[in-house]
């Protein structure tokens, strides 16, 4: 019983090594990408189109448009950051339901360095966007005593995306893990579908968090209070 | 240890890497091809309303062609009827003249008509009067019918009235040329002596005498001496005759010439004029 699949060791060499993380997080890639140029080499541009050319424009237009409602003026430019937080954690969540397969997304390391790029990337549309200046002046905001505050945030919200992430994936594999062992029959599909449900919610929720954290950094104007969704 | 750096790190990069990838192959495309098709509908969009406003543009001269056709076709029929009536006025007029010449006409052809034939009865009459006249004088008195127009007219002469008489005496005095005596027939010289004779007698003088032959006086004897005249003759009985005649020929024709123009004047039988002939005792 592996908690993460971190300690599926395939190769290793000194420090570097070959984990099921980073295979399966090659294999998602690998659907992603190769499906992605599949459907779009023959786009069509006209009224007639095909069916998965349909689902991929549902999504990135779905996915622009919650950018754009939670605040973000030009979703064109955080679309392929966020829309690839949501399509990897969403696809990750999704292939669970085939057998042997561990979620990358279950691994600590792999929804840590999720949160590290969203930790990062932040600021870096924040200073884009408003410039150096501008983007500092929010740590003092409302008043200067609130900067411990705002640099306190900024850390525990990254570590609060990681281990939620985290959480949710390792559990429902963990589940699925135990009630295996306890009612072979039935009862673990009920909780698998449970868990894709889950996973859907997770990538919804990752999604929208590091959407929220972009606008309010690249916020003009003083950003008002948004209500982190607790889960 | 749930946290693995090497991983960490990896998966930082690998999540760098999808993020490229999928903004290479998925984002772009397909937003190139929304944005593609976006614009197209639009062009397709302007293109159709392009379309209909010059739809509108045409609908709206074909309504100003039509309403001008409309008019011109109205011009145009109201001008025909014009001329049609128009024409049949003048057909009418033209057929109107036509039946009034032929009318006329016509006319003029039954009153020629009826002359011819008032002129035969007159002959007809005359010849048979004559005949009649003669038969019956030669059978009743044995003498000839010249011989009783000559008596007739001598004694007329005879009995001519105070005014007459004096006005031929006064012209027979004061005229060198002799008195003209017309007959229609050769007088023998019997019946010239008996006039010369009652020429003497009436006027109580010699009076000269040319005796002269003229076919128009019908059956009669006539004097004439400087405008004035005696005279018996048969056409005088024929004139009375051929106007009783003429007023009989009259009566039915005349309905016929004219039935609907003069109604008013279809009883147009007029009355006897004054112009009797001559007393019919002097006949006898």
């Amino acid at each position: 019983m592996h908690l993460s699949p971190d300690a599926i060791i395939f190769w290793q060499h000194g420090f570097l090594k070959l984990n099921a993380t980073i295979v399966f997080t090659w294999g998602l890639m690998l659907v992603l990408a190769v499906g992605s140029k599949l459907i779009t080499r023959r786009l069509s541009t006209g009224l007639k189109r095909s069916r998965w050319q349909n689902l991929l424009e549902i999504v990135v237009t779905l996915t622009e448009k919650q950018i754009e409602e939670v605040g973000l003026r030009h979703p064109k430019k955080y679309l392929p950051f966020l829309g690839t937080l949501f399509l990897f954690v969403a696809l990750a969540a999704l292939c669970t339901v085939f057998p042997g397969y561990e979620p990358p997304t279950g691994s600590l390391s792999t929804t840590a360095a999720l949160a590290l790029c969203v930790f990062v990337a932040v600021p870096l549309f924040g200073i884009v966007e408003r410039g150096w200046g501008g983007y500092l002046k929010s740590y003092v905001q409302p008043t200067f005593i609130m900067l411990p505050f705002n640099i306190i945030s900024e850390l525990s919200r990254t570590l609060a995306l990681a281990v939620r992430l985290f959480g949710n994936m390792m559990s429902g594999t963990m589940i699925i893990g135990i009630l295996l062992t306890i009612t072979p029959f039935i009862f673990p599909i009920v909780m698998k579908a449970l868990g894709l449900l889950t996973g859907m919610v997770q990538a919804y929720i990752f999604f929208i968090l590091a959407t929220v954290y972009i606008a309010a950094a690249t916020r003009v104007r003083k950003p008002k209070p948004e209500p982190e969704p607790t889960h | 240890m749930l946290i693995d750096w090497f991983t960490i790190a990896a998966q930082a990069l690998n999540f760098l890497i999808l993020v490229w990838l999928m903004k290479r192959f998925l984002y772009k495309p397909i937003l190139h091809a929304i944005d593609a098709r976006e614009q197209r509908i639009a062009k397709e969009l302007a293109d159709a309303e392009a379309k209909k406003a010059d739809a509108q543009k045409e609908r709206e001269a074909f309504k100003g062609k039509n309403k001008a056709f409309d008019r011109q076709r109205d011009a145009l029929l109201s001008q025909a009827t014009e001329e049609a009536k128009a024409e049949r006025q003048r057909l009418i007029d033209e057929a109107r003249q036509a039946a009034e010449v032929l009318h006329a006409k016509r006319q003029d052809a039954m009153e020629r008509e009826q002359r011819s034939l008032n002129d035969e009865i007159t002959r007809r009459t005359r010849e048979e009067v004559f005949a009649i006249a003669r038969k019956a004088l030669t059978d009743l008195a044995g003498t000839s019918l010249e011989e009783r127009i000559s008596e007739v007219f001598r004694r007329r002469l005879r009995e001519l009235d105070g005014e007459a008489k004096e006005g031929f005496a006064r012209i027979l005095k004061t005229s060198s040329h002799p008195v003209l005596v017309h007959s229609a027939f050769e007088l023998p010289s019997e019946q010239r002596a008996a006039i010369q004779h009652a020429l003497n007698e009436t006027f109580s003088a010699e009076v000269h005498v040319r005796f002269e032959t003229a076919p128009d006086v019908i059956s009669g004897i006539e004097l004439t001496a400087n405008g004035r005249k005696v005279a018996w003759s048969i056409a005088d009985y024929l004139t009375s005759l051929e106007k009783r005649v003429g007023e009989l020929l009259q009566e039915p024709s005349k309905p016929k010439t004219k039935p609907e123009a003069e109604p008013e004047t279809q009883a147009g039988f007029k009355p006897k004029s004054g112009t009797q002939p001559a007393a019919p005792e002097e006949a006898e």
